[in-house]
């Protein structure tokens, strides 16, 4: 009879720790307040029916003891709470990429080496894996209870999420938000494996190319690459080195060309219009490409440095809120 | 201020169930006595129904697989329990039941300052049902009650817009019914009934009025928003027609997270009424109970991002609503603290009502602080959407809620009827909904823990333990509430007659007769003393 989940990720024992604290301070708390009415019930029942107890009316000792100490003692909970969330909030600089798309009722799992695997997804132990997110159709949640992580997966937009597996072993993957018919048939396994065990899985098995090739492939067939030139100005922006810099729009702003950026300019081109270019060219291809295949285009126009430099590097940039998200932390900036 | 006396012919006197008979004396009635009963049968009926498919789903988890019904019938079923029980349950419950009869009589007054908005708003709380029910009968809705978009505006293939009608429709009565003790709070006092005398039940009907006339308007709205979304592709909150899914959760939880007040408060105002009657004791804190329901009402309505940690929400955002989730926390401990005090040197009875009182304290001080686990952020990114969030609002509605409701209708019952119930089937049943509600709820705090996600048809085999243990649970509450139903309607035709005041209890109700005549009172009470003032008889009448 399991009563703890397994704890296989850097953050897990952290998560416990704070649970744990959670639960002993609300076990003395309810120990106390049961406890008490006991007592009292028992020793102030009912001993004549005509008895009348003398009136107490209150204290505001006693109200401003009750209210203030339980609430320093929820602020403890609140911080330390915070202080795990705000730790884990972006990814750390050097974790390694893995694309997933949530449909009803899958998980489509694509790795940048060109993998890809449905309702499972394999990682190396230590070492920080972010997850980027997008859903073909309503909101999912990707949730892996054994790494205490979760993130919905909003239509859309993209999410991010990550974890540093840290035991080896097979875990549930499980949608938490409900998302129709099949939504608990929307699980699948992570498999955290030794970083070794883990290069040799992803050279197994035979692949179409790593995801930078499936996305030039698919600029080809796709006819962007009519427009946008690889080496010379052509009717639309040259790609090369656009990813993570700062991008002149027409109107004055100036956008990072992160993943939520591509992905926009490729289903809404004329959302935001590059400087020195004009509206209404590109055509949209929203409802012509799968949310897989735009990651394959992003993870392609990322490949593409400028000869002499890194490609760019996986900040947390991406988790850019959309229009959408009033409270988003990128919002104003857009 | 009259003093009836146990008159051995009571049911003979002229009251408001024998002024008039037949059922258009029901169905046209203004008495807000007699709507108040409209509302006890119609509620009755709808959590009979909601818990119908509580157990039809208590069934299907039983075991790990989906083998009772197909999926689409298992989400239709917790879709269904959800929608019923909140809005056509738990939402009108007290307020419009127990807060209909007696709001008016605590405070001296003959009726609600609207008696024809008051028989309006049950008409249009039963066409609210209908529709529901209609979405049942034609085959159901799978959104989940809380009909999170892009899934219910634009891929569901239920009947989503005739259930949102149905809750759009109710949404109404129940602004009418905050309306309408609005001001019957505000003007019909009786004299002497100042602010500071007023039951601490009335004051909570009046918070929870406060919250039904704020927020309904903003979930009629964004419900209405789905349904155009759904009938005229009118992109609000589909990405793929240019809306924005967050957006509904916005909307929906602005209404959604105080709606849990407005369940709640209600039951905590009854507490305050058993707690002080079984103690025979004046309250302790008075103004700090009564204060911290509108601190309730209000702060309630700024922690709705609490439901949204994982949904990409604004890290600083996530703060902000962690932080004053807290705060919220604290007048709900303060009225828990406050209760506990009041039996301090007390007479402590153990009548059924009072064994319920206990149970609400216990049990929503567990609902109380798990809800804090939740506003924790480093916690609630793991259990979200797990069973510990399903445990702990049924810890809240259920253990909280539902124990006051039954706690305030076995307590008012001899008032509402003249009959006495019996008590030693009473206390047996209460004693059966504690220990079934426990059984079925706590184990779901480790489920939920251990990661079993909510909604799920099948699940990991891992967790079959404790879903054993919460239908075993689900079986023994069910019959907890079903005793009730049973010796409640037996006492109706062969109860002993209650009296005027079978507990000696303080408050204007229970100076008149039982049941009260049409009017409440034969002439209107002069009010001469606080509330609870159990101390100022030199002895306690009984019956």
């Amino acid at each position: 009879m399991p009563f703890l989940p397994v704890a296989a990720s850097s953050i897990a024992p952290e998560v416990d720790h704070l649970f744990w604290y959670l639960s002993i301070v609300s076990i003395i708390m309810t120990a106390l307040i049961f406890l008490t009415i006991f007592i009292f019930a028992v020793k102030y029942r009912r001993r004549s029916p005509n008895e009348v107890p003398k009136p107490i009316h209150g204290s505001l000792r006693l109200e401003i003891a009750w209210s203030v100490i339980p609430f320093l003692v929820m602020l403890t909970f609140f911080w330390w709470g915070a202080e795990i969330f705000f730790a884990n909030a972006s990814p750390p600089a050097d974790a390694m990429d893995v694309y997933a798309v949530g449909k009803q009722w899958m998980w489509k799992v694509q790795y940048p080496e060109g993998q890809r695997e449905i309702n499972e997804l394999h990682v190396p132990i230590g070492r920080p894996v972010k997850v980027t997110l997008a859903s073909e159709d309503v909101i999912h949640s990707f949730f892996i209870p054994a790494f205490r992580v979760k993130h919905d997966v909003v239509p859309g937009r993209y999410d991010t999420m990550w974890f540093t597996a840290t035991k080896p072993g097979r875990y549930h993957l499980f949608c938490a938000e409900y998302c129709g018919t099949e939504h608990s048939g929307m699980v699948g396994w992570v498999t955290a494996m030794n970083p070794s065990d883990y290069e040799n899985w992803l050279t197994s098995g035979g692949s179409d190319g790593s995801m930078a090739q499936q996305g030039e492939k698919l600029f080809q067939q796709m006819g962007c690459s009519t427009c946008h030139l690889l080496d010379q100005q052509g009717r639309c922006p040259i790609l090369r080195g656009v990813y993570g810099s700062r991008v002149q729009l027409s109107d004055g702003r100036s956008v990072i060309a992160d993943d939520a950026y591509i992905r926009e300019s490729i289903l809404n081109p004329n959302a935001k219009i590059v400087a020195g270019f004009r509206p209404d060219i590109m055509p949209t291809f929203q409802g012509q490409i799968s949310e897989e295949g735009i990651l394959q285009l992003i993870v392609y126009i990322k490949s593409l440095a400028i000869e002499g430099t890194p490609s760019a590097p996986n900040g947390g940039t991406t988790t850019a809120g959309q229009p959408s998200n009033a409270f988003g932390p990128n919002a104003g900036k857009q | 201020m009259s003093t009836a006396l146990a008159d051995p012919q009571l049911t003979e006197q002229p009251n408001y169930l024998n002024s008039e008979y037949g059922w258009k004396s029901w169905l046209f009635t203004k008495d807000h006595k007699r709507i108040a009963i409209l509302y006890l049968i119609s509620i009755t009926v709808m959590f009979m129904i909601g818990g119908i498919f509580a157990l039809l789903i208590r069934l299907e988890l039983l075991t790990p697989e989906g083998d009772m019904v197909n999926s689409d019938t298992y989400n239709k079923f917790f879709t269904m329990h959800g929608v019923v029980m909140v809005f056509f349950f738990l939402i009108p419950s007290i307020p419009a039941t127990l807060g209909n009869f007696f709001v008016p009589m605590m405070i001296g007054a003959k009726d609600l300052a609207f008696p024809r908005i008051n028989l309006l708003s049950w008409y249009i709380y039963i066409a609210g049902a209908a529709f529901a029910l209609a979405a049942i009968v034609m085959g159901g809705v799978d959104t989940g009650w809380t009909f999170y978009t892009p899934f219910s505006s634009t891929y569901s293939n239920t009947f989503v817009i005739t259930a949102a009608v149905g809750v759009f429709i109710a949404g109404f009565s129940s602004i009418l019914t905050g309306l309408n003790f609005i001001v019957t709070i505000h003007k019909m006092r009786a004299p002497g009934m100042t602010w500071g005398r007023l039951p601490l039940f009335v004051w909570a009907n009046y918070a929870t009025s406060l919250i039904q006339v704020l927020g309904t308007p903003v979930v009629a709205i964004t419900l209405a928003l789905v349904a155009l979304e759904r009938a005229f592709h009118i992109g609000i909150f589909d990405p793929a027609i240019g809306g924005d899914p967050i957006l509904f959760q916005h909307m929906f939880w602005f209404y959604s997270h105080p709606a849990v007040y407005i369940m709640i408060l209600p039951g905590m105002g009854v507490i305050s009424e058993l707690v002080t009657c079984f103690s025979r004791k004046g309250i302790f804190g008075y103004s700090f109970i009564a204060g911290s329901s509108l601190g309730i009402a209000i702060i309630g309505f700024l922690v709705w991002g609490h439901h949204m940690f994982v949904t990409g929400m604004s890290m600083y955002a996530s703060l902000y609503f962690s932080f004053l989730t807290m705060l919220v926390a604290v007048p709900s401990a303060i009225k828990v603290f406050n209760w506990t005090a009041t039996m301090f040197r007390g007479s402590i009875s153990y009548d059924t009502p009072m064994l319920y009182a206990f149970g609400f304290i216990g049990l929503f001080t567990i609902g109380g602080l798990t809800g804090l686990f939740l506003g924790t952020l480093g916690i609630d990114v793991h259990v979200t959407d797990t069973y510990f969030v399903v445990a702990h609002f049924h810890y809240v509605m259920v253990g909280g809620m539902v124990l006051a409701y039954m706690g305030g209708v076995h307590f008012w019952w001899p008032k509402m009827t003249g009959k006495l119930y019996p008590e030693g089937w009473a206390k047996f049943s209460a004693l059966l909904v504690f220990a079934g509600f426990n059984a079925t709820f706590f184990p779901q705090f480790i489920a939920g823990y251990l990661g079993q996600p909510r909604r799920y048809h099948a699940y990991a085999p891992e967790f079959q333990v404790y879903n054993v243990m919460s239908t075993a649970g689900a079986t023994i509450l069910g019959l907890g509430y079903l005793i009730p139903l049973i010796y409640l309607t037996w006492s109706l035709r062969y109860g002993k007659p209650a009296g005027n005041n079978p507990w000696g209890a303080k408050g204007l109700e229970w100076e008149t007769t039982s049941p009260p005549p049409t009017y409440n009172f034969e002439k209107t009470p002069i009010v001469t003393e606080e509330a609870y003032a159990y101390s100022h008889q030199k002895e306690i009448e009984v019956g």
